[in-house]
C-alpha cells in the first residue's frame, strides 16, 4: 500500500521532469529547427569576417537555412575559411554569392546566400567562389573621408 | 596447554589457558589485533564448543566487542587464525564470506533495527534478501518468529514505537529468521530494565536449547549471563585470563575476577588512568600528561 | 619559532588528510559503481529514494526556479530597454536559466534539501549499527543502502533541473509578457533562435547530471564515515552541504570553461 504511493508520486515526478525537458526543447530551444536535421557543408572564404561567430545563422532572403560550422584563418592565403552547414532541404547553385551582413545597426553578424542562375547546384565540401567580406565600420569610414577628399580636390582643379 | 576437555560440566575447576574442545564451532588461535598502533589483542586464543551459551566478559576496551567483529569478518587481525566451521574467516573472499554469515545471527547492542521498516518488515528482511520464498510463506514465518518473542502483535509497529526490550526481541527474532547456526551477541543486556534483562537472557538460553544453536554473549552484565551460560570467559590485556564455569564465578578468590563479580571501583583494574603523582602535578614538578590539561 | 613549524606541519597534516580523504571517496565512488546494477535490477529500491531526493524536493525546485525567472526578467528588461533590445528578454532569461542558474542552483538547493537528509540518515545508520548489521546479514550495504540513494540522486537532478529551468522560463513570461507587456510572439521566437538545444540545453542537463553524482557521492560518503555520534553526524551534515555547494561551483566552472570552448569564433 505504501509502495503504490512511491510509484505514484515518483512516476509522475518523472513524467514531469520529462514533459519539463520537451518545454525546454521544443518551446524554449530550436530542436525543431534545423539543428538535427543532416546537412551538407561548403567551403566560403572571406578577404574579413568582421564579427562573424561559429553557429551565427546561414539566410537566404532573411530565412534561416543553415549555421556557420567553423571559422579557420588559412595560414597560405591569410583569408578566413568559413565552413557553413546548409540544411539538405534547399539547393544553391554554384554561382552563389555569401557575403556577410549585419542584422539591424547593431545586431549579429551572418551570412547571407544569394542564389544565381547556375543549374549546378552546391554539394558536400563544395566551395562558394563568390564571396563579399563583412563591412568594416573603420574601413568605410576611411573609404568615405578619401573619397571626400579625393572630390574636393578633384573640384578645386 | 593445559586441557581440561568438557566445559558444559558446572564442577570444573578453574582452567588459566584456553581449553580445546573435542567438536569446537570457533577456534581462535594467537590472535593479535592493534587499533592505530593500540594493542587490544594480543594472541587471544580460545574455542566455542558447538551447542554451547559462552559468555565473554572483561572491561570496557578489552577486545570483548572486538571478537566478534573479527568472527564476523568485519575487522581482520593483523596475526592469527579465526576458524569458524573449519573456514578461516580472514582469508575468505568477500562471497565466501558472505555465505559463512548468512549462517550466523548478530544480535547488536540496541537491536540495529532498520528505522525505516516496520517490525514485520524487520523481520522479514532476511528471508526477503536471502531466500526466493513467495510472501504467504514468509509471512508464516515472521509470525512464528514474532510469536517465539512473545511481540507477534507488535508486528504492525515501527522501530520508533517500541521499548529497549521489545527492540532487542525483535532484532532476536530477525537474527535467527534463517536459522543460523551460530548466535553472536553483543551487549545484549545493555540498557534494559531488569524484567527486560531477565526476558532476553531467557529467550538467549531457549532458543540456543530450541533450535541446537551456538551462543557467543558479549556482555559484561555478570548476573544476566551467569543464569544462561554454560561457561565463562574473562579477557584481560588482550588474551583470556580465566576460563569459568558460572559456579566457580561465583566462589572463585582471583582478585581480577572478584573485583569484576562484585563491582568492586578499585582492584586490580585501577580506578585511576596512569598518571604523574598528584602532588607533583599540582605543584607544577611535572608536565601534564596527555589528557592531563595542567601547566608545565 | 616553534610555533611557526608547529603551524606548516598542521597544515602539512591537513593538506595530507585532505588527500586521504580524497582518496578515501574516490574507492567509496568505485565500490559503488561496482553494485550500481542492484538499484537498477531491483526497481522498488530505487523508486523509494527518488521518491524522498525528488519528489520531496519538487516544491521548492519549482517556486525557486518561478522566483529566479521573474526576478531576471526584472532585472534583464531594466538592463535590455536601454539599449532599446527588450524583446530579447526571452533569449536572456532562458540562456542563463538553461546554462548556469537551472543546473547549478537546483544542484545548491539540491545538497541543502536532499543531499543533507541522506547524510544524515546514513550517518545515523551507521551510528545505531543498522548498516553492520546488514552487513553481518550478508546483504551489501553499500548495494542495498548506499547505491539506491547516489543513483537516485543522479536521476533526480536533471529532472529537477529542467523544472527549475522551465518554472525560471514560466515566471519571466509572467513579468515579461503579463506584466511588462512584452510583445508574446517576439518574446518566444526570440527565444528559441537564441537558445540552442544541443549547445544550451543538452549541456545544462549533462552539468546537471555531473552536479548529481558530486552531490550524490558527497552526501552517501559524509553519511557513511561519519563518526557514530550526534555531534559527528550533525556535522558531517554541515559538511555535505559546504563541500557539495564548493563541488557545484568549480566542476560548475570547470564545465563551463570545457563546454564553451572554442566557441568564440
Amino acid at each position: 500500500m505504501k509502495k503504490s504511493k512511491f510509484d505514484l508520486a515518483v512516476g509522475l515526478f518523472v513524467a514531469a521532469g520529462i514533459l519539463a525537458l520537451v518545454f525546454l526543447a521544443m518551446k524554449v530551444g530550436n530542436l525543431t529547427g534545423l539543428e538535427t536535421s543532416e546537412g551538407y557543408r561548403v567551403e566560403a572564404r572571406f578577404d574579413n569576417i568582421g564579427g562573424l561567430k561559429v553557429r551565427a545563422p546561414v539566410k537566404s532572403a532573411g530565412v534561416v537555412v543553415g549555421r556557420v560550422d567553423s571559422i579557420t584563418l588559412d595560414s597560405q592565403t591569410y583569408e578566413a575559411k568559413a565552413i557553413l552547414r546548409i540544411d539538405q532541404n534547399y539547393k544553391f547553385s554554384k554561382d552563389t554569392i555569401a557575403s556577410i551582413l549585419t542584422s539591424g545597426l547593431l545586431g549579429e553578424q551572418y551570412v547571407s546566400l544569394e542564389a544565381g542562375g547556375d543549374s549546378v547546384y552546391l554539394g558536400q565540401g563544395d566551395r562558394i567562389s563568390k564571396t563579399q567580406p563583412a563591412m568594416i565600420l573603420e574601413k568605410l569610414i576611411s573609404q568615405f573621408l578619401f573619397s571626400k577628399a579625393s572630390e574636393s580636390t578633384g573640384t578645386s582643379k | 596447554m593445559p586441557l581440561p576437555a568438557a566445559c558444559m560440566d558446572h564442577e570444573m575447576s578453574v582452567v588459566k589457558s584456553a581449553p580445546t574442545h573435542p567438536d569446537p564451532l570457533i577456534e581462535i588461535k594467537d590472535v593479535h589485533f592493534a587499533y592505530d598502533e593500540r594493542p587490544i589483542l594480543r594472541g587471544l586464543s580460545l574455542s566455542v564448543r558447538k551447542g554451547e551459551v559462552l559468555a565473554v566478559m572483561g572491561g570496557s576496551g578489552s577486545g570483548k566487542t572486538t571478537l566478534l567483529g573479527l568472527i564476523g569478518g568485519r575487522i581482520l587481525p593483523n596475526k592469527g587464525k579465526i576458524l569458524v566451521d573449519g573456514q578461516n574467516v580472514p582469508k575468505l573472499d568477500r562471497a565466501a564470506l558472505y555465505a559463512l554469515r548468512t549462517r550466523f545471527g548478530m544480535l547488536f547492542q540496541f537491536g540495529a533495527l532498520f528505522t525505516d521498516l516496520s517490525v514485520f518488515d524487520n523481520v522479514a528482511f532476511p528471508y526477503r534478501e536471502q531466500t526466493n520464498l513467495p510472501e504467504s510463506v514468509i509471512r508464516d514465518l515472521v509470525l512464528l518468529k514474532l510469536q517465539a518473542v512473545g511481540l507477534r502483535g507488535a508486528a504492525g509497529l515501527m522501530p520508533s514505537q517500541l521499548s529497549g526490550g521489545m527492540a532487542r526481541r525483535v532484532a532476536l527474532a530477525r537474527a535467527v529468521a534463517l536459522d543460523p547456526m551460530l548466535m553472536l551477541y553483543d551487549e545484549p543486556f545493555t540498557g534494559l530494565d531488569p524484567i527486560s534483562t531477565g526476558i532476553v537472557a531467557r529467550l538467549i538460553r531457549r532458543l540456543n536449547d530450541a533450535f541446537g544453536l551456538t551462543s557467543l554473549v558479549v556482555t559484561h552484565d555478570l548476573d544476566a549471563s551467569l543464569k544462561i551460560a554454560d561457561r565463562v570467559i574473562v579477557l584481560a590485556e588482550g588474551q583470556v585470563y580465566r576460563d569459568l564455569t558460572p559456579d566457580d564465578v561465583r566462589t572463585t578468590t582471583d582478585a581480577f575476577v572478584r573485583q569484576f563479580a562484585d563491582g568492586l571501583p578499585d582492584g586490580p583494574v585501577p580506578f585511576h588512568y596512569p598518571a604523574p603523582p598528584l602532588l607533583d602535578q599540582l605543584l607544577g614538578k611535572t608536565v601534564a600528561g596527555p589528557n592531563g590539561g595542567g601547566t608545565p | 619559532m616553534n610555533s611557526v613549524i608547529e603551524m606548516i606541519e598542521g597544515l602539512g597534516r591537513s593538506v595530507l588528510n585532505a588527500l586521504a580523504r580524497l582518496g578515501l571517496a574516490g574507492r567509496f565512488f568505485l565500490a559503488i559503481l561496482m553494485v550500481i546494477g542492484v538499484p537498477l535490477r531491483r526497481f522498488s529500491l530505487l523508486v523509494r529514494e527518488l521518491y524522498f531526493s525528488g519528489v520531496r524536493s519538487l516544491l521548492i525546485i519549482v517556486v525557486s526556479g518561478t522566483f529566479v525567472g521573474m526576478v531576471l526578467a526584472i532585472q534583464g528588461y531594466e538592463v535590455l530597454q536601454r539599449f532599446g533590445s527588450a524583446e530579447t528578454l526571452g533569449v536572456l532569461v532562458a540562456l542563463s536559466l538553461v546554462r548556469e542558474l537551472g543546473p547549478v542552483v537546483t544542484a545548491l538547493l539540491f545538497a541543502g534539501r536532499a543531499g543533507s537528509a541522506v547524510t544524515a540518515e546514513i550517518g545515523l545508520m551507521q551510528a545505531t549499527d543498522q548498516i553492520a548489521a546488514m552487513d553481518m546479514m550478508a546483504v551489501n550495504p553499500i548495494a542495498r543502502i548506499i547505491s539506491p540513494r547516489f543513483l537516485a540522486s543522479v536521476v533526480s537532478l536533471p529532472l529537477l533541473a529542467c523544472m527549475f529551468s522551465a518554472a525560471g522560463v514560466f515566471g519571466a513570461y509572467l513579468v515579461g509578457v503579463k506584466l511588462i507587456g512584452i510583445d508574446d510572439g517576439s518574446f518566444w521566437s526570440q527565444m528559441q533562435a537564441g537558445v540552442d538545444f544541443r549547445l544550451d540545453i543538452v549541456n545544462g542537463l549533462i552539468k546537471s547530471l555531473v552536479f548529481g553524482v558530486a552531490v550524490g557521492l558527497i552526501a552517501v560518503f559524509e553519511g557513511y564515515y561519519a563518526p557514530p555520534t550526534a555531534e559527528g553526524v550533525s556535522s558531517a551534515t554541515t559538511r555535505t552541504v559546504v563541500t557539495s555547494s564548493l563541488a557545484v561551483l568549480m566542476l560548475d566552472f570547470v564545465l563551463t570553461v570545457w563546454m564553451f570552448r572554442g566557441l568564440n569564433g
